[in-house]
């Protein structure tokens, strides 16, 4: 059950995303990306595998049985990949204020389409 | 541990620390920030000599972070091929330092640190050996490149900007994806390892995992501007300031060798052709010569001319790597070398040709936009000493960018193809996608040669107003030190492509490779 809501909240983050990216205004855009970039979280998060109720850190002096424990490497990557997005969303919208104040529109061409 | 076992960390400790050290200086200590960063960049070619000497002695040297052993530590790893790129990375870094310090280190904050952190994410994309860091490496080259693409600032800059990071944002996820669904597959994300890894997994594993691999390589593409994913790169190329321009000539570099290194990581048997979708890499680096050099035909001023000129070396590579025989590899890497410094110079080149001609014309608004936003320092174009036969300098140091690019005898472009084309017809019998590349080949030397020659009559023969360009000398000294190594490289080409023959046979026979990493 839990592999298809994953699965669904995955499939409906990129699905929106792209559809956002694809759109002419630069505000939607880098919140396509945004989207995108949270169901990419997401599948790398579940590429470790589900696991309900397991810790990812071995504890000292048990016999270390890998099976008993959650994959810890996708959740240090899913953190780097967090802090990673985060700084270049926040730069993404810099240039985009920035665009927005040299051409005076929001659109991604940096003209109105007529 | 010896002191000389922590030089293959130089290339990105010591960017960093100077990167770290010029973002704390206050800007309007820069003449101390510009001699830290070229200190740092001289450092970093003096490392890089010796780095390529290390991997002339052994055969790959591996250094393992924390000295954990290699499928769960982190491994940074150098041969042959990895220390030649090191090397031409540091002398762009030199030479665009160098350039910029004329005016383009004054148009924009933080000029220094941003170049550094390039040279960092560069450095380490080169060394890496693990795929995860891979992303981090380029992430960092990125966000770097960001800023650099936007030193200056002005309309045209930011315009292009945007739409420069919005793709490469979506290729980094593409990368993301890439990535973790290898893991996921394989369990690891040590190159090495994986190499080992993927042969034995199952039949679901192992289509993951070649699903994961055709999405890192379309992330690799991107950056590496094949077609039909490259269209962002002419604009964002091309509106660049001239110092950052001439540093992201190595950029698609650094894609091309991503694919180089992991299509043969992951390639099959003793002697390893790259398997995941070769036939359409030749093909797609094909039609990326094609596109480039109609690019160049139809560019109106030389710094589109030198953006469009990019994706012809890029797509030469590509379809090479993908025809790919050992020699064809060695071949290519030549021409990498050869064409990354010929670009380098053309788009410092550009800057400086363009200043002196048309007033009006698209990158000298440009360049204007981007001095009046530089801290009312517009005037600053009247301070430098005009060289008299400044024109002749430039037009000679064009003539030789030419000749370079469009391959042309005497100097290294020539040789570059001829080798590459030698290689191509080595086989036998000649596959008809080598009569192909070899066909393009021929005729985008064409399509440079006319383009170019056109741009030379136009700039420096019919200069309408004949005014010379006021140059100073600190600009014209990294072009010139850029084109006397390709002279260099002419002379000296036999010792080059012997060495990076071999590196091409230790890159096709990945299995020493991989014991020297899991130390077996």
């Amino acid at each position: 059950m839990t592999e298809v809501v994953i699965a669904c909240a995955i499939g409906v983050l990129a699905a929106s995303g792209v559809w956002l990216l694809l759109r002419p205004r630069t505000f939607q855009v880098a919140i396509g990306l945004s989207m995108l970039s949270y169901a990419v979280n997401l599948f790398i998060f579940a590429m470790g595998r589900l696991r309900v109720g397991a810790a990812p850190v071995v504890e000292v002096g048990r016999a270390a049985d890998p099976a008993a424990f959650a994959d810890p490497l996708p959740q240090a990557l899913v953190l780097t990949a967090i802090v990673i997005g985060f700084a270049t969303t926040a730069l993404l919208l810099v240039v985009l204020l920035a665009a927005r104040g040299f051409s005076g529109t929001d659109h991604v061409d940096g003209r109105e389409s007529t | 541990m010896l002191w000389s076992d922590h030089l293959v960390m130089l290339p990105i400790v010591l960017p960093l620390v100077a990167g770290a050290i010029t973002l704390v200086l206050d800007e309007r200590r820069l003449a101390l920030k510009a001699a830290i960063s070229i200190g740092a960049a001289l450092l970093q070619v003096v490392t890089a000599v010796a780095i390529v000497r290390l991997a002339d002695a052994s055969f790959a040297t591996v250094y393992r972070l924390g000295d954990w052993p290699a499928p769960f530590g982190i491994v940074l790893v150098v041969d042959r091929v990895a220390a030649i790129l090191i090397l031409l990375t540091s002398v762009l870094g030199v030479a665009a330092l160098v350039f910029s310090l004329a005016r383009w280190q004054r148009a924009g904050p933080r000029f220094h640190s941003l170049v550094q952190f390039l040279l960092m994410g560069v450095n380490g994309a080169f060394l890496t050996g693990d795929i995860f860091n891979l992303f981090v490496f380029f992430e960092v080259l990125l966000a770097a490149s960001y800023g650099l693409a936007l030193h200056g600032s002005g309309g045209a800059r930011v315009g292009a900007s945007l739409h420069y990071v919005v793709v490469n944002l979506t290729a980094s996820l593409l990368l993301l994806i890439g990535a973790s669904l290898i893991y996921g597959a394989t369990g690891t994300l040590n190159m090495a390892d994986l190499a080992l890894r993927w042969r034995e997994a199952a039949p679901p594993d192992r289509t993951l995992f070649e699903a994961g691999a055709a999405i890192l390589g379309v992330a690799f593409l991107v950056k590496a501007g094949m077609w039909p994913v490259c269209f962002w790169l002419p604009g964002a190329y091309s509106a660049a300031s001239a110092p950052a321009a001439s540093l992201f000539a190595v950029l698609t570099k650094v894609g091309v060798y991503a694919v180089l290194r992991t299509g043969l990581l992951f390639g099959t048997g003793a002697e390893a052709t790259p398997s995941v979708g070769t036939p359409w890499l030749a093909y797609g680096g094909m039609a990326t010569i094609a596109f480039g050099a109609l690019g160049v035909l139809a560019s109106q001023d030389m710094a589109r001319l030198a953006s469009y000129s990019v994706l012809v070396s890029s797509g030469t590579l590509l379809a090479a790597i993908a025809i790919g025989s050992t020699a064809l590899t060695g071949a290519a890497l030549y021409y990498l070398v050869v064409s990354t410094l010929a670009l380098s110079a053309l788009f410092l080149l550009v800057e400086l040709v363009e200043r002196g001609g048309r007033p009006g014309a698209g990158i000298l608004a440009v360049t204007a936009e981007a001095f009046g936003a530089g801290e009312g320092e517009g005037e600053e174009v009247e301070i430098g000493i005009a060289i008299p036969a400044a024109t002749a300098l430039l037009g000679l140091s064009f003539a030789g960018c030419a000749i370079m690019l469009a391959g042309l005898p005497p100097l290294a472009g020539f040789i570059g193809k001829f080798a590459i084309l030698n290689a191509l017809l080595r086989a036998d019998p000649v596959p008809a996608a080598s009569w192909a590349l070899l066909a393009l080949l021929v005729a985008s030397g064409l399509a440079t040669i006319v383009a170019t020659a056109r741009a030379g009559v136009r700039r420096f023969w019919a200069q309408p107003d004949g005014r010379a360009p006021r140059v100073r000398a600190i600009e014209l000294a990294p072009i010139a030190l850029l084109l006397a190594l390709c002279v260099a490289l002419t002379v000296g080409a036999g010792a080059l492509i012997r060495y990076l023959d071999e590196g091409a046979r230790a890159l096709h026979a990945p299995g020493g490779y991989v014991d020297r990493v899991l130390g077996r």
